[in-house]
C-alpha cells in the first residue's frame, strides 16, 4: 500500500505543468536523438547537462528519464529503416526488423517495436516501483563494507563481462579510476594528480569528462570515417499492425519483459544479453521458424520488449542503490550529484518526491511516447536526411558551449580536447568507454566505503568481512573471475580426447 | 554486420572468450602493422599514465591518523598499479596479435582508414574557439567555430552556412543569458549585443 500511496504521490509530482512540460521535451528529444545516427542518450543527457544545473532537480530528471525512454524508441525506427544499429541493444532488432522493412512490412515492425516497448516499458516501470523499495530496505541496513563490496561488484562486472575484451575494459576503467583521483583528497585536503596547475585542484568536472568522452570523442571518431555513401532508407507510412501480427506480437512481448527486466536490474546490466536470448527463445517457440532470417515479427517484438524492460530495470540498482550499469544510468547520477543529491539507498529517504516523481513521470513518458511514435514515424524518419556536417558540427558546437557555460572558463575547453582526444583514441583501439565514466563516478564513493569500513574497524582488515552480504558479493566475484579459468581449462583437458576420436 | 548468424553470436561469446578476441571480419581491414603499432602505443600511453599516478602518490605525505587508517595514498596506489599491469597485459595482448574491435555506428564507415584531412581542421577550429572565445566572445568564436566545423566535414554552401554558423551562436547566446541566466562572454561586441 505505501508503495501506491508513494506511486500517487508521484504521479502528483509528474503531473504539474512544469514537470509534464520536461517530459514533452524529453521524450521528443530522446526520440530525436534515438533516430538521429551518431548521437544517443548517453551523449544527449552529457551534453544537456551544462545547462540543466540551473533547473529545478525533478524536472530535469524527468526529462532526463524521457530521453532515455525515448532514446529506445527512436532507436529501433532507425535500426528498422536503416540496418545500421547505432547501439548494440538494437543489433538484435535490426536482423529481423530490417528485412521485414524490405519486404514491405517495415510499418508493421515499427508497430510491433513500438507497442512491444510500450508494453515492456510500462510492466518495466511497475516492477521497477514494486521493488526498488524492497531493495531499498535491504541496503540501508548494509554497513560500508558490504556497499563497498556491491560497488566492486558493479565495477568489474561492467569492466569484465560487457564489451570484448578484458584487459581494453581494465584500461579503460584504470583511466576513469586515474581522472577521478584529480582534485584535492576529501578526507585528508592532500592534493593529488594536480601538479600544481590551480585549476585541476577542484577535480575535472564530470560535465566536461562526460562530454568530452561521448560527445567530443563520438563526433570525431564518425568525422574520420564518416560514410561517403548516401544511406538507403527505407521509405515507411503509418505504423499498423493486422490481428495476426497481434497474435504473434503478444507473448513475444511478455517473454521479453520477463528476460529483459531481471537482466537489466544486475550489476551486470545491459541489454544485449537479454535481446539475444529474447530472439533465440523466439526463434524456438515460433511456429513459424522458417520466416526468422527473412523478417519474423516475433524476431522483432521479443528483443525490443527485453530492450525496454531492461532500461527499466537498470534504473533498479541506479535508483536504490546509486549504483550505474549503464552510460545513460551512470550520467544520470552524475546529474544528482551535480545537484548536491547523494546517489545510494538514502536517496528514497531524503527524496521521495524526485524518486517518485521520477518513477511516474516513467509511465507517463512512455504513454506519450507510444502516441508520438505511432503516428509520426514517417516524420521522425525524415531525421535520418539531416545533412552530416551540419549533425557533427552542431555536435561540437553544443560541446564546446556546455563546457564552456559550466564555469566560463577557456580552460576547461583545453580539457574537454585533451579528453576528447583520448575519446577518439578509445574508439579506435576498441578500448570501451562505459568503464572510464563507472570508475569515474564510482572510483571516489568506492575509496570513501573502503575508507569508513576500516575506521569502524580500527583499520584492521577484517572490517571488510564483518558482514555476511559482503561476503557473499566477493564470493561472486570470485566465482565469476575464475569461471571463465575453470572453463577454460575444462575444454583443453577435453580437446585432446575429443581429437583422439575422430 | 553481414549475417544474422553472426551478429547474434557475438553476445553470447563475450562471457567466455579470451581478452582480445578479435573476430576475422574486422581484422581483415585494417592493415595490421601500423595498426598494431599505433596500438602499441596505447599502451605505452597507459604505461606512462601509471607511472604518473604512482609517482604522484609516491610524493604524497600521509599524516598519521586514527580516524583515517587507509590515508589518501592507498587509491592511486591501486589505481597506478591497475593501469601498469593492463598497460603490459595489453602490450602482450598486441604483440601476440591482437587488436581492439574499432567502434562501429550508423554513420560509421571503416572500409576507409582514418581521415585525417577531415579530423584535423575540426580540431584546429577547436583550438581555434579556445583562443578567441574569450578575446572575441562566444557570439563570434562560435560563428567561426561552427561554419569552419562544417566546412571541415565537407559542405559548400558558404554564405547558407555562415548564416545558420550566426544564427546559431547568437541564438545560444541570448538563449543562455535570457533562458538560463548564464552570460557568455559578449567580447569585442560587449556594447552592442
Amino acid at each position: 500500500m505505501d508503495i501506491l500511496n508513494n506511486l500517487m504521490q508521484g504521479f502528483a509530482t509528474a503531473a504539474t505543468p512544469a514537470n509534464l512540460l520536461f517530459a514533452c521535451i524529453g521524450v521528443l528529444l530522446g526520440t530525436a536523438v534515438g533516430v538521429l545516427p551518431g548521437i544517443g542518450p548517453a551523449m544527449a543527457l552529457a551534453l544537456l547537462l551544462p545547462i540543466t544545473t540551473n533547473l529545478e532537480p525533478t524536472g530535469a530528471l524527468i526529462m532526463f528519464a524521457g530521453i532515455y525512454y525515448g532514446g529506445m524508441y527512436g532507436g529501433s525506427t532507425t535500426s528498422i529503416l536503416l540496418n545500421t544499429p547505432g547501439e548494440s541493444s538494437t543489433v538484435i532488432t535490426a536482423i529481423e526488423g530490417h528485412k521485414m522493412a524490405k519486404a514491405g512490412r517495415a510499418a508493421q515492425a515499427l508497430a510491433t517495436a513500438a507497442i512491444g516497448s510500450f508494453v515492456a516499458g510500462t510492466i518495466g516501470t511497475a516492477l521497477l516501483a514494486a521493488f526498488a523499495p524492497a531493495v531499498v530496505q535491504f541496503a540501508v541496513s548494509l554497513g560500508p563494507s558490504s556497499y563497498l563490496a556491491i560497488m566492486i561488484l558493479g565495477l568489474l562486472t561492467v569492466t569484465a563481462v560487457l564489451g570484448s575484451s578484458k584487459i581494453r575494459g581494465f584500461a579503460s576503467l584504470g583511466l576513469g579510476l586515474a581522472i577521478g583521483l584529480i582534485g584535492l583528497d576529501p578526507v585528508s585536503g592532500q592534493q593529488r594528480l594536480v601538479f600544481g596547475v590551480p585549476l585541476l585542484t577542484d577535480g575535472l568536472d564530470i560535465v566536461v569528462v562526460a562530454v568530452a568522452i561521448f560527445a567530443v570523442g563520438e563526433a570525431l571518431w564518425i568525422a574520420a570515417h564518416l560514410r561517403r555513401k548516401k544511406m538507403e532508407t527505407i521509405p515507411v507510412g503509418q505504423p499498423w499492425m493486422g490481428k495476426e501480427d497481434w497474435k504473434r506480437s503478444w507473448k513475444p512481448w511478455l517473454r521479453g519483459t520477463a528476460l529483459g527486466f531481471p537482466f537489466g536490474a544486475m550489476p551486470a546490466g545491459g541489454a544485449e544479453i537479454p535481446t539475444f536470448l529474447s530472439y533465440v527463445t523466439e526463434k524456438k517457440l515460433s511456429k513459424h521458424p522458417e520466416e526468422f532470417g527473412h523478417g519474423a515479427i516475433e524476431g522483432v517484438a521479443g528483443p525490443e520488449a527485453a530492450n525496454n524492460a531492461s532500461a527499466a530495470g537498470t534504473l533498479t540498482p541506479a535508483l536504490a542503490l546509486g549504483l550505474p550499469t549503464n552510460a545513460t544510468a551512470a550520467i544520470m547520477l552524475a546529474a544528482l550529484t551535480q545537484f548536491n543529491i547523494q546517489p545510494g539507498p538514502l536517496l528514497f529517504q531524503k527524496e521521495p518526491e524526485l524518486v517518485w516523481g521520477l518513477i511516474a513521470s516513467l509511465f507517463i513518458g512512455n504513454t506519450l511516447l507510444l502516441v508520438i511514435n505511432l503516428p509520426m514515424a514517417p516524420l521522425w524518419a525524415k531525421l535520418l536526411q539531416i545533412p552530416r556536417p551540419y549533425l557533427y558540427a552542431g555536435i561540437l558546437f553544443f560541446a564546446s558551449l556546455g563546457a564552456y557555460a559550466v564555469n566560463l572558463q577557456a580552460f576547461d575547453l583545453v580539457v574537454l580536447l585533451v579528453l576528447g582526444a583520448l575519446g577518439f583514441a578509445m574508439r579506435r583501439f576498441g578500448l570501451p568507454v562505459l568503464p572510464l565514466i563507472i570508475g569515474l563516478i564510482l572510483g571516489p564513493r568506492i575509496e570513501g566505503q573502503l575508507r569508513k569500513a576500516l575506521q569502524l574497524s580500527g583499520g584492521d582488515l577484517s572490517g571488510l568481512f564483518n558482514e555476511p552480504v559482503g561476503v557473499t558479493v566477493y564470493a561472486i566475484i570470485a566465482l565469476i573471475a575464475l569461471a571463465p579459468l575453470v572453463i577454460t581449462a575444462w575444454k583443453r583437458n577435453r580437446t585432446p580426447k575429443a581429437d583422439a576420436l575422430l | 554486420m553481414s549475417s544474422p548468424a553472426a551478429d547474434a553470436g557475438s553476445p553470447a561469446d563475450r562471457g567466455s572468450t579470451g581478452s582480445g578476441h578479435d573476430d576475422g571480419e574486422r581484422t581483415a581491414v585494417a592493415a595490421p602493422g601500423h595498426r598494431s603499432r599505433a596500438e602499441l602505443g596505447i599502451a605505452a600511453l597507459l604505461g606512462v599514465a601509471g607511472v604518473v599516478v604512482l609517482w604522484d602518490a609516491s610524493r604524497i605525505t600521509v599524516p598519521y591518523s586514527v580516524s583515517d587508517v587507509v590515508g589518501p595514498k592507498t587509491m592511486p596506489v591501486i589505481v597506478g598499479s591497475l593501469l601498469l599491469v593492463s598497460a603490459v597485459l595489453l602490450a602482450v595482448n598486441v604483440l601476440r596479435g591482437g587488436s581492439g574491435q574499432a567502434e562501429e555506428g550508423e554513420d560509421v564507415d571503416l572500409s576507409h582508414p582514418t581521415d585525417w584531412k577531415t579530423v584535423l581542421p575540426l580540431v584546429g577550429f577547436f583550438v581555434l574557439n579556445i583562443v578567441l572565445i574569450d578575446p572575441l566572445g562566444w557570439v563570434l568564436s562560435g560563428t567561426i567555430m561552427f561554419w569552419g566545423s562544417v566546412w571541415s566535414l565537407g559542405s559548400r554552401h558558404y554564405l547558407r552556412d555562415g548564416l545558420v554558423s550566426l544564427g546559431l551562436a547568437l541564438g545560444t547566446f541570448y538563449g543562455f543569458y535570457l533562458g538560463l541566466g548564464i552570460h557568455l562572454p559578449a567580447g569585442i561586441l560587449a556594447g552592442i549585443l
